[in-house]
């Protein structure tokens, strides 16, 4: 399985200095999401509000330049405050998973034993399972909340930090610089977090940027499904659900968010190639 | 062209293959065992009465609620409730789903043909498309088509399938009003019509997967010492291609348990998004209706599905590659 993650990286022939014009255009993108994420909430405060009068208006009308939904709610509005749901959830799943995959994945690296047997069946399993079923079923059963959905994506992925972590930390531990630091009777904890973990970041790293776009793919797609964000939350999935049968009438409602997405999701995964070619030849450069 | 082995080594081949493959399929086997359980007891820890869960929207005369208990098994200790689930499943007693009122195996035979007919319509389509754009980006690495394949597998490998099949229904539905909105047709050439656009969304999403991983092979293979000497002999390029391609498959179908996985969750997006009544759809009704019974079935169905599929790709590998064919063990 990492194997097959490792193959969808894009090998480069040519190594460029200088990010190209699509990275830079990546950065932009999610520096206007990231400004969004802060302060959308506090331009437009009442984001959700109804006003049925005015409901169903085209985009392009006085006052909403995105129209409005069904229950006369902005299209705009909504779609700036949404930003915090659709894109705070994710990047709290790669963090948290990548904590995860450093604790697990370095003691079992570092220690073997049973704890590394354990550890290793327990991904093995994890990684049988296709990640947005799981989701559906155990948060539609259990009828999750946004924050349990975190907590339930957290350990759905941290199979992949853990293996990568793991992988890194076998091949460093055999290295004479481990072996100097032992026969100075460093501490294991010392070994593990001062002088292993450094020497795998790079991995870890890029690591957390792919996770955060499949995190902001499944995130929405849990909400375009019905579960995790609950109705009435700005959110872009559940934006997505609730206008789909009005799609006709503003489409806007639906075109607008969907990019936003789709947008996103790339400029996530275009810097995290670029970083991770960068990092690589940082490693390589000392 | 290769020597046939003695016979004593060859029987040795044939043991070793054996046996590899038995520990894979008892792994297999272990998996899904673990899983049942797992599956088994969502029953049990779903929030609410169990029984009241069970009945649906059925009154709960103490008549009902008995039959629940008798049909459920309720009043067993768990291990034999759990046997006794397992056993039914295997049998195809799969139990009632007390949202459409029929039995559960029956509503997955109704629904399970769209699935299966959009699942492979997407297969056809992405490997007819993905796997010749992978050869061509890689041999022409760094030229247009590379850049571009590249690019739009970045943007296949980040859209969500959703967001892809609404901006297709609108643009090829509403705007150019070529295909029909959604539904699954009337049967026969109509249903196929029907599934060309989820089709199509399915096959962005897996082709970028099958891009990548035929592109990277690919390259790899190209940059090999038998592809250069295989051309300084002046075999023609489509040949060396061709052998250059035969080994990258080994890779490629090694991958297909990422395929699969983005498969699963697909299919229910792309039938959501054009309210096709598959096996997805079933699927999140049961799940936001916590029709259990349903749930549990699916999801040990594809379970089952997807160990069989991984085993098959495992023996592909083994068929694919001569050196594990001799006898060798993969690394």
């Amino acid at each position: 399985m990492t194997a097959a993650i490792d193959l969808l990286s894009t090998p480069t022939r040519r190594r460029r200095r200088r990010p190209s014009a699509t990275v830079i255009f990546a950065f932009a993108v999610l520096a206007v999401a990231a400004f969004a994420v802060v302060f959308g909430g506090v331009l437009y405060p009442d984001a959700m509000r109804q006003d049925i009068l005015s409901g169903l208006l085209p985009a392009g009308s006085p006052g909403h330049p995105l129209g409005t939904d069904e229950l006369g709610r902005d299209v705009w509005a909504m779609t700036v405050a949404g930003a915090a749901s659709a894109l705070i959830g994710p990047v709290c799943v790669a963090v948290g998973s990548m904590i995860l995959g450093i604790v697990l994945g370095t003691h079992a690296g570092y220690e073997r034993g049973w704890l590394d047997v354990v550890i290793s069946r327990w991904t093995d399993l994890l990684l049988a399972l296709p990640v947005l079923l799981a989701a559906i079923v155990v948060s539609g059963v259990f009828g999750g909340g946004y924050w349990v959905t975190v907590v339930l994506l957290i350990l759905l992925f941290s199979p992949s930090d853990i293996r990568i972590v793991r992988a890194g930390v076998l091949e460093q531990s055999a290295r004479p610089y481990i072996e100097a630091a032992r026969m100075l009777s460093l501490s294991r904890w010392r070994v593990m977090f001062r002088h292993i973990l450094p020497n795998v970041s790079t991995l870890v790293l890029t690591n957390v940027m792919l996770n955060v776009a499949f995190a902001l793919v499944a995130f929405s797609s849990l909400s375009f499904l019905g579960v995790g964000v609950p109705p009435g939350t700005p959110d872009w999935g559940r934006q997505l659900t609730d206008n789909r049968a009005i799609m006709f009438d503003n489409p806007a409602a639906v075109i607008v968010p969907a990019v936003l997405i789709i947008l996103v999701a790339s400029a996530v995964n275009l810097v995290g190639d670029w970083a991770g070619q960068r990092l690589s030849q940082v490693g390589k450069a000392l | 062209m290769t020597q046939p082995l003695p016979v004593r080594a060859r029987a040795s081949r044939y043991r070793s293959l054996g046996r590899l493959l038995a520990v894979r399929v008892l792994g297999v086997l272990a998996v899904l065992l673990v899983l049942s359980v797992v599956i088994f007891s969502l029953m049990h820890l779903a929030p609410g009465d169990i029984v009241k869960n069970l009945l649906g929207n059925r009154p709960a005369s103490p008549e009902a609620v008995a039959a629940i208990r008798e049909q459920y098994h309720l009043d067993d200790p768990v291990w034999l409730q759990y046997l006794k689930w397992l056993g039914g499943f295997l049998t195809g007693d799969l139990g009632q789903s007390i949202r459409l009122q029929v039995p559960v195996a029956d509503a997955i035979a109704q629904r399970v043909g769209i699935t299966l007919a959009l699942c492979a319509l997407a297969f056809i389509l992405a490997l007819a498309v993905a796997v010749p754009l992978g050869v061509h980006s890689a041999v022409r690495a760094g030229g247009w088509t590379d850049r571009t394949a590249n690019s739009l597998a970045v943007v296949g490998l980040s859209a969500p399938t959703f967001a892809v099949g609404l901006l297709l229904l609108y643009v090829f539905a509403y705007y150019l009003r070529i295909f029909p909105v959604y539904g699954a047709g009337s049967g026969g050439l109509d249903t196929l019509w029907h599934l060309v656009l989820p089709a199509v969304t399915l096959a962005l999403g897996l082709g970028a997967i099958v891009v990548k991983l035929t592109r990277t092979a690919m390259i790899r293979e190209l940059e090999s010492d038998y592809v250069t000497s295989a051309r300084a002999r002046g075999i023609p390029e489509s040949q060396v291609q061709r052998i250059a391609l035969r080994n990258a498959a080994i890779p490629i179908v090694t991958g297909a348990s990422l395929v699969l996985t983005f498969l699963v969750g697909g299919t229910v997006l792309a039938e959501t998004t054009y309210a096709l009544p598959g096996l997805g759809t079933l699927l999140q009704d049961s799940v936001l209706f916590k029709d259990i019974a349903v749930v549990q079935s699916l999801t040990l169905l594809v379970a089952v599905v997807i160990a069989v599929i991984a085993l098959l790709a495992d023996l592909a590998y083994l068929l694919l590659d001569p050196r594990i064919r001799r006898g060798g063990l993969p690394a």
